[in-house]
């Protein structure tokens, strides 16, 4: 074995794939995205149960969804330009698209929490009224928390902390973020799209 | 027999590398796993015992017909904390306390992949677990059952905390034993010892492996299912509302989603002790290791697959039933697969019955009984006669205790020695397995025929004429007998700690990695990192199966700072050195920000709640805010 003689030639706590940092960000996104596939086996499961019409105020409207999931995808992609750009060795890019994700992902919650407002029903009305608050509600908890992630990890960033082979905490917040965006896809078909449809 | 010897500076410089810090500090801080394990495996005894207390009290009031010692009531809230004591916060912990001890020492690494992690991981389970039991002091103990099938527990017809405690203590023990679960992952696709590819892994690291991957993907069923149930109770939603377009079936769909593959998260590892014990006791490999390892795996899968067999008395569509019936059929081949290995593995060895084995012959009697028993209610029309009596409770008591506490016993008389560095009583330990196993077939096999005579579960008490009265006697002393078991056990114990022969680093000639350390081991594992060539890294020149020879007094020694190897997912090729973290108060303050947000849930405090809250913020950004001693110059993380 080439290392026997001297280990100390291999890289220390290398950025990425390699680090177990790596490893537990892809497992805890992949049970956190379990926890969203048994929320939507709920919602399928009690709608596919239903007596009455189901959504029963008919399909939610579009109006305000649309441009928000346009929004939430857009911060995927300023995410994607922050993290390659540190890639690169450009801080100026991580800087600004961290930046600009974060202002995004708080239009986001704001449009939510308008559409929130304008609902006709509640948490309390039934179960449907349950399902639609609580899985649309722990999404943006998700956003919420990517949101505090983005901050911590921009804070550090501002600190010049990150460089071009050493920037975990911006490949775990980039990695988490897109999850958040990819689960909305998912949430906004069933829940938005789908009563359309079908 | 390779035994490492390490020149006296080096193993203090390790030493010093390595070691938790004295006093209170180190306490709360430490990251060993070796520390964090043993105090996994103290801890599950405390809830053992304390789920065993409980069982005392259920088989005193059932002992004589019109008992009445303790009230209905009461009744209710000692058998579900009895349940979920046992089932929770006892028979999977206890597994997570081998595997912590274990791994890094079978794998030959100096920790675990994410030491702050593995911390986390114990300080949930013991702040949960004071969680749990605290309802004890106000009296409100959950009382619907350990698998709290709604609408039971809505809040109109389980007013009280009782059902909150319930709610909130599973959801804060799943943050344990997800990131447990997490841990082991990163560490099994990290951290092995150059040479430790796949085909190498000791069983029981398998059986680990497997179940960290259920939990990863079951426990969010349980966490979901406890959050809507929360939400029903406090905010008024109507997901188990049948009134409001919920359906109580959904709680069943939820909790066994995630209750099945638990099943398997709690034997499959318990499983993989025996295996490895085996060969160490008939003094041959294991037979048929590639076939054991690849029937822990599927039965993993499979165990995702039958969770309605739990349902086959809700009315579901034939179809639905019968698809879930087959499935949990099928599930019995990987289980026999197991056993005609261990069976082989005797006949084709020289079986030296002591204390481990003798546990691990129980183990495959029991194992035996309670999968007949399975199978038989795996049948829709025989469980629709039997479910919700007494064979029922025959079946999950000969499952859990036959294949859990069979093999966690069998466990402690094998390793408990590299882990105290002293015996244990051989005659002592005899005597602890003959009363625990007649103790269990008195106590737990006339279940079986009180269940087809139709006395159900969860009742309270019974009148006389109904011919249940002499099992019922019978069975109390059946687990008395049983529970004296346990006690020569703790006497065992504290005698071997005290007077105990010294062990050595590998009193019972075992062919693993975790053999060649010292007993107990020192902070560091290995002085220097192992190359391992086979699977018996230490029966290698018995065995003579091939010409290469594992490495273990030779080789990398990593002493600039806590080092280890990182090394590729599959063939285990050193790429990297990790540097691991040093002792940390995060993981401490973590858990117990989340306690008190869980009381500020309880409570309906909106204070309490945000203070924990802001209190997780503060900890969790401090925890990733680099450490010093953990970057090389040039660079952050």
């Amino acid at each position: 074995m080439a290392t026997a003689a001297n280990p100390y030639v291999l890289p220390i706590n290398p950025a990425e794939r390699k680090n177990p940092g790596w490893w537990a960000m892809v497992l805890i996104i992949t049970t956190e995205a379990m926890l969203f596939a048994y929320l939507l086996f709920a919602y399928f499961y009690l709608g596919s149960m239903a007596s009455t019409p189901w959504p029963p105020g008919g399909p939610p409207e579009l109006k305000l969804v649309i441009p928000n999931t346009i929004i939430l995808i857009v911060s995927s992609g300023t995410m994607w330009w922050a993290e390659s750009g540190i890639r690169a060795g450009s801080q100026w890019r991580l800087r600004s698209g961290m930046l600009i994700t974060l202002l995004l992902g708080i239009v986001f919650l704001a449009i939510q929490g308008i559409e929130y407002s304008r609902k006709d029903f509640a948490m309390q009305s039934n179960a449907y009224g349950s399902l639609f608050f609580t899985i649309t509600g722990f999404h943006g908890a998700h956003v919420f928390v990517g949101l505090l992630f983005n901050v911590v990890v921009q804070l550090r960033a501002w600190l010049g902390h990150f460089t071009a082979e050493r920037h975990l905490a911006v490949t775990n917040a980039a990695m988490y973020w897109h999850f958040v965006d990819v689960v909305w896809l998912v949430v906004f078909t069933s829940l938005y799209l789908a009563p359309h449809v079908m | 027999m390779a035994t490492t010897t390490i020149p006296a500076p080096l193993g203090e410089r390790l030493t010093r590398i390595w070691e938790t810090a004295p006093g209170l500090y180190g306490v709360l801080a430490t990251v060993d796993h070796k520390i964090i394990g043993r105090r996994y495996l103290v801890t599950s005894m405390v809830f053992l015992i304390l789920g065993g207390l409980e069982a005392a009290m259920i088989r005193t009031q059932l002992a004589a017909p019109d008992m009445h010692l303790v009230s209905p009531e009461m009744y209710n809230q000692i058998f579900t904390m009895h349940g979920m004591t046992m089932i929770f916060w006892y028979a999977a912990p206890i597994l997570s306390g081998f595997s912590n001890y274990l791994w890094p020492l079978m794998l030959g690494a100096r920790d675990m992949a994410c030491p702050r992690a593995n911390a986390l991981s114990y300080w949930t389970f013991l702040m949960s677990g004071v969680f749990l039991y605290s309802s004890v002091l106000l009296g409100q103990m959950p009382d619907r059952g350990w698998f709290a099938y709604a609408p039971l527990t809505e809040a109109q017809f389980s007013p009280g905390l009782n059902m909150d405690f319930y709610a909130i203590g599973l959801t804060f023990l799943s943050v344990s034993t997800t990131v447990g679960a997490i841990n082991f992952i990163a560490t099994l696709f990290k951290t092995r010892a150059p040479g430790m590819s796949l085909n190498r892994l000791p069983i029981f690291v398998w059986g680990t492996l497997t179940t960290s991957f259920a939990i990863v993907f079951a426990t969010p069923a349980l966490t979901a299912a406890c959050v809507l149930l929360f939400l029903d109770r406090r905010v008024g939603t109507h997901f188990y509302d049948a009134a409001l377009g919920g359906s109580p079936l959904l709680w069943q769909h939820l909790f066994w989603s995630f209750g099945h593959p638990w099943v398997y998260i709690v034997v499959l590892p318990a499983m993989g002790i025996i295996s490895d014990l085996m060969p160490t006791f008939c003094r041959r490999p294991l037979v048929g290791y590639t076939f054991v390892a690849l029937a822990t795996v599927s039965t993993g899968i499979l165990g995702f697959g039958v969770w309605v067999h739990h349902m086959f008395a809700t009315g579901l569509p034939p179809t639905a039933a019968s698809f879930f019936s087959a499935a949990s059929m099928v599930i019995t081949i990987p289980s026999a697969v197991a056993v005609a290995s261990w069976l082989a593995t005797i006949w084709l060895g020289r079986p030296i019955f002591k204390t481990p084995l003798l546990f691990a012959a129980g183990f495959i009697i029991l194992f035996v009984i309670g999968g007949v028993s399975g199978v038989a209610t795996a049948a829709i029309t025989f469980d629709w006669q039997l479910t919700d009596t007494y064979f029922i409770v025959a079946h999950l008591h000969y499952v859990l205790i036959g294949i859990n506490v069979f093999a966690v016993m069998a466990g402690f008389y094998y390793w408990l020695p590299k882990i105290t560095g002293r015996m244990l009583s051989e005659s002592l330990g005899q005597l602890n397995f003959w009363l625990m196993f007649l103790g269990f077939g008195v106590g737990f096999f006339p279940m079986h025929t009180l269940g087809l005579l139709g006395m159900p579960r969860r009742v309270y008490t019974y009148h006389a004429g109904q011919g249940w009265e002499w099992q019922n006697l019978w069975i109390t002393i059946g687990a008395y007998v049983f529970a004296l078991g346990v006690v020569v056990f703790i006497v065992n114990v504290i005698w071997s700690v005290v007077r105990g022969e010294l062990a050595g680093p590998n009193p019972w000639d075992g062919p693993t990695l975790e053999w060649a350390t010292p007993s107990p081991p020192p902070p560091y594992n290995f002085a220097v990192i192992p190359t391992i060539a086979s699977r018996h890294p230490l029966w290698e020149t018995r065995l003579d199966e091939t010409e290469m020879r594992s490495q273990l007094d030779s080789g990398p020694v990593l002493d600039a700072g806590r080092d280890t190897f990182g090394t590729t997912p599959l063939d285990a090729e050193p790429d990297e050195i990790l540097r691991m973290p040093m002792d940390t108060m995060w993981p401490f303050f973590l858990s117990l920000s989340i306690l008190v947000i869980c009381y500020g849930l309880l409570t309906n405090l909106v204070w309490l709640g945000i203070l924990g809250a802001v209190a997780l913020f503060v900890t969790i950004a401090g925890w990733f805010w680099p450490q010093p001693s953990m970057t090389p110059a040039g660079g952050e993380v």
